[in-house]
């Protein structure tokens, strides 16, 4: 025990490369069933009848589960509970779900999908967010009595004001696409009704809090009689919590009706049917400055596609609301933000969660202000910027953590030797094949959940009598690396070895809920939750050391697996033994609360979030002017992580997180003609492949950040909300053309590009 | 008929041709190392190597692979349960996320090295052009082919 411990860990890794990691459908129980969903072809219709009596009467289907056989409640949800785990009345979009066919095997379960009859009076469905706001629209869910899901406002200084000081007034419209999350594993979720009377769930889901919630709530049961065990998760980006958690809820049922395990396992095509997606916005985006650049006033209409259903849509759209004018200054700022109902595919929580889509419209913004005003995009950017001291437009002044803005932009500039490229540029004139660009964007985010949610988290450490030690943290393994990130800070916080710590994953039975793994707040919660964890311990061995051995307890101290006290030293091994040969135990729960947070939903003024973090990306591009090849080049991205618990894992979040951006800014949309998803699978849907990837830089700025008893700051989604508007910018920088929707197609003339590496 | 799975011969009955190779491999061998992920030949995630090729199996049925040479990833490791250099490269490069993508990659990653002990990072990304991964961006992947293509000369 007590190598030097490694920089760069996966507790999962050896597991994951061997095949020996068992994720949910790896698993099977004896006897088990196999579930499967049936949908309607409608989009927007009432329900007249389900017929499942032929489904029932079908080789090897044991039941056939609707509406009818929910105990609990028919409908739920996060914030709104409007979800209806099975459709009864109506259909809201075509992933609603009319029942569910439980076979003996899967492939029975299949056949039996066309027998359930479903007879609908179609309605029209709204598949305009603008045409849903229209008073004279009717009601998609009449209880709620309005299209609206939820408003959220700004309203700072005053931008009649504000305009009128400008010498410079630019107004724009953007549109932003529905994206897919493309999480690498479908679905999937086992439920088995054990003999104590607690319905264990094992699923690939990202909450295993939330997926207690929908469980119990559905089969109407308490929530210490549902167990929710995470398996190993083949990928989530924010993507699987309700539909995850739906999936677990309908199988759950039908091992509670069949007394039976039931697995119900997706395929790519009904995951991409039924799960929530990225928010499509419309941007109405007016901004005005003075003839030096200065940011005077921003007025803009937010209008954010909820779907069919809330889902977490009041909270994406607050993140946009409180960063609708991205890491800059504004004095005069009126912004009005809505969520709304319409019949397409509801949406809801992904990575970056509400900033990629504003990140677009202000970083793309900030460079045509830059022309207006005869400035350089960086040298506006300067003007701009927030800065150490200043006061966002929320009204929080950024004085409690270091203020890395400019040191991100700066070290962007230097690494990627950004404004040498930049005079390179051709702006759609060359006389060479290859048009060359390159563009840069810059942002800060508030850290974790903010003024949307209860912020805190636990973690539990109990140390065994030979001196190795098992964590629990309320905090869920995505694939992100959460679990070796909170033992690597378990380890150099209490100065032992890396080797004698195992993590041992939580059930929702055995740790206090701590809230959702999003908004990269794992490492920043948890960790928190680690550190305050490990000082309990070091209490409760100074406590028993200074005793024992009448010394003081501040003379005590733990490291590199030894516990000094005084002039004396015994191994942390030693000391272990020592404590449970007297009664007690080393094993403590540590609690992290972070900073309180304020919000004024009537003004759009407070303390937002209680930390902020910063980043800059940039990319080079070359469109060749005669095939119309477009060719990423380089990368780099530079973001302050406060203090980084995982080297290479950092990094791989910087990677991925580019790559999922570049899919965002020219790649990836969901498809949907008449409410329904026309690219439901891989062959069709588009995702950046290892060809389409430029060479990209990571480089990790850390300044621990005060707040976070760790030191790090959440970095998952800040590296993923960049790369949309620096190619955006680059793409522009190259052809001399703006786009304002996303993905980009980039047109020559008349011909749209291939976005493609030869 | 006869194929042989990770070095050891299965005589597989008739009836049991037509079911998916998948299937066979995952519910009855338990060598769920290969996975499902779009059953649509675009993602890799089922990737094996048959007769030393990679080979996207989701649409293959059983009779598809008689009289071949099968390997899995749970195949991979040496006889002594250590790791191969590649499996090993990896971890060290940080190569693995959510690990749904890893057996298909380390196993499409294989076939290239078996074939091009020197490959250029374009010719490793052009391997790779067939197996999706969400996770990582690709690079980390990449350079752990890169420093693993050594023990293949």
């Amino acid at each position: 025990m007590n190598k030097e411990n490694p920089k760069s860990w996966r507790n999962d890794a050896y597991a994951k490369v061997t095949g020996r990691a068992k994720y949910t459908d790896d698993i099977k129980f004896p006897f088990m069933l196999h579930a499967v969903p049936v949908y309607t072809d409608s989009v927007h219709a009432i329900i007249k009848s389900i017929d499942t009596s032929a489904a029932e009467k079908a080789e090897g289907v044991v039941k056939v589960i609707t509406h009818k056989d929910i105990k609990g409640n028919l409908t739920f949800g996060q914030i709104i509970k409007d979800y209806q785990i099975f459709a009864k009345d109506k259909i809201f979009f075509n992933g609603d779900v009319v029942a569910m066919i439980v076979a003996d095997t899967r492939i029975n379960a299949i056949k039996a999908i066309p027998l359930v009859k479903v007879i609908v009076e179609e309605l029209t469905p709204v598949l305009d967010t603008e045409v849903a706001m229209d008073p004279e629209t009717p009601f998609i869910h009449e209880e709620h009595g309005s299209n609206i899901i939820n408003e959220h406002c700004v309203r700072r200084g005053n931008t009649d004001e504000g305009f009128k000081q400008c010498d410079i007034i630019l107004d724009e419209v953007f549109h932003t696409q529905f994206i897919e999350h493309s999480y690498m594993e479908p679905e999937v979720a086992i439920c088995n009704p054990r003999y104590d009377g607690v319905m264990e769930v094992y699923g690939s889901m990202q909450h295993p809090f939330s997926t207690r919630r929908f469980v119990s709530s559905t089969l109407g049961c308490a929530l210490s009689e549902v167990e929710v065990i995470g398996t190993p998760m083949g990928g989530g980006f924010g993507g699987k919590d309700d539909t995850a958690a739906i999936v677990c809820a309908r199988t759950a049922l039908a091992a509670a009706i069949t007394g039976k395990p039931v697995k119900c396992s997706y395929t790519r095509e009904w995951s991409v049917r039924e799960s929530y997606k990225r928010h499509p916005y419309k941007v109405y985006y007016k901004m005005g400055l003075t003839k030096d650049g200065i940011i005077k006033a921003v007025k803009c209409k937010i209008i954010a596609d909820g779907g069919a259903y809330c889902s977490v849509t009041p909270w994406v759209t607050w993140r946009s609301t409180v960063q609708c004018c991205g890491p800059y200054t504004v004095e005069n700022v009126h912004c009005d933000t809505y969520g709304v109902y319409t019949n397409n595919v509801f949406t809801g929580a992904m990575r970056g969660f509400g900033s990629p889509q504003m990140n677009f419209v202000i970083e793309s913004f900030i460079e045509m202000a830059a022309e207006k005003c005869n400035l350089s995009v960086i040298e506006i950017r300067r003007r701009n910027m927030v800065r150490q001291g200043s006061t966002t437009i929320t009204g929080q002044k950024l004085d409690n953590h270091k203020v890395a803005m400019e040191e991100t932009l700066d070290t962007v500039l230097k690494e990627f030797s950004f404004e040498d490229k930049l005079k390179k540029c051709s702006y759609g004139k060359t006389d060479e094949d290859e048009l060359y660009g390159v563009g840069l964007a810059m942002s800060y985010r508030g850290m974790s959940l903010g003024a949307e949610g209860v912020d805190f988290n636990s973690a539990i450490i109990n140390v065994q009598p030979d001196g190795s030690v098992l964590l629990e943290t309320g905090i869920h393994e995505n694939g992100q690396g959460s679990e070796s990130a909170l033992c690597m800070i378990l380890a150099r916080e209490l100065g032992v070895g890396l080797d004698r710590i195992r993590y041992r994953r939580p059930s929702t039975s055995t740790i206090p809920d701590g809230g959702t793994t999003v908004a990269s707040r794992g490492t920043v919660l948890g960790g928190g939750a680690v550190v305050k964890a490990v000082e309990n311990l070091k209490s409760k061995i100074s406590e028993f050391i200074s005793k024992k051995y009448n010394c003081e307890i501040d003379a005590v101290n733990i490291k590199d697996g030894i516990v000094h006290f005084g002039k004396d030293k015994k191994t942390f091994d030693e000391v272990i033994k020592e404590m449970f040969g007297s009664r007690e135990y080393p094993h403590v729960l540590g609690i992290y609360r972070p900073p309180v947070v304020s919000w004024n939903e009537h003004n759009g003024q407070g303390d937002a979030y209680f930390s902020w973090t910063y980043g800059c990306q940039a990319i080079e591009i070359s469109i060749n002017k005669k095939t119309g090849k477009l060719k990423l080049l380089n990368a780099i991205a530079a973001h302050d992580c406060g203090k980084a618990a995982n080297i290479e894992m950092t990094i791989g979040q910087f990677y991925g997180g580019i790559a999922m951006g570049i899919g965002y800014g020219i790649f990836e949309e969901v498809k949907i003609k008449d409410g329904k998803i026309v690219n439901d699978n891989f062959n069709s849907y588009r995702l950046p492949r290892a060809t389409d990837m430029p060479e990209m830089k990571a480089i990790l700025i850390e300044n621990p950040d005060p707040n976070s008893p760790s030191g790090a700051k959440g970095i998952g989604e800040p590296v993923n909300e960049l790369m949309a508007p620096a190619l955006a910018n680059a793409i522009y920088n190259a052809t001399g053309n703006r786009y304002f929707r996303l993905p980009i197609k980039v047109k020559l003339g008349e011909e749209e590009i291939i976005c493609r590496r030869p | 008929m006869q194929t042989t799975i990770n070095k050891k011969v299965y005589n597989i009955p008739d009836e049991l041709k037509e079911v998916r190779l998948t299937d066979y491999l995952r519910e009855y061998l338990n060598l769920t190392g290969v996975k499902n992920a779009c059953e649509m030949r675009a993602c890799g995630a089922c990737a094996i190597l048959v007769n030393d090729k990679s080979m996207r199996i989701c649409h293959a049925t059983v009779k598809d692979v008689e009289n071949c040479e099968i390997l899995t990833i749970e195949g991979m490791e040496n006889e002594d349960g250590t790791l191969h250099p590649l499996q090993q490269a990896f971890i060290d490069y940080g190569a693995i996320q959510c690990g749904f993508c890893t057996p298909g990659m380390v196993l499409t990653a294989h076939a290239l090295l078996l074939s091009n002990n020197s490959p250029t990072r374009e010719q490793i990304r052009k391997a790779l052009q067939s197996n999706l991964c969400r996770c990582t961006g690709y690079q980390q992947i990449v350079d752990a082919i890169e420093a693993a293509s050594v023990y293949y000369k």
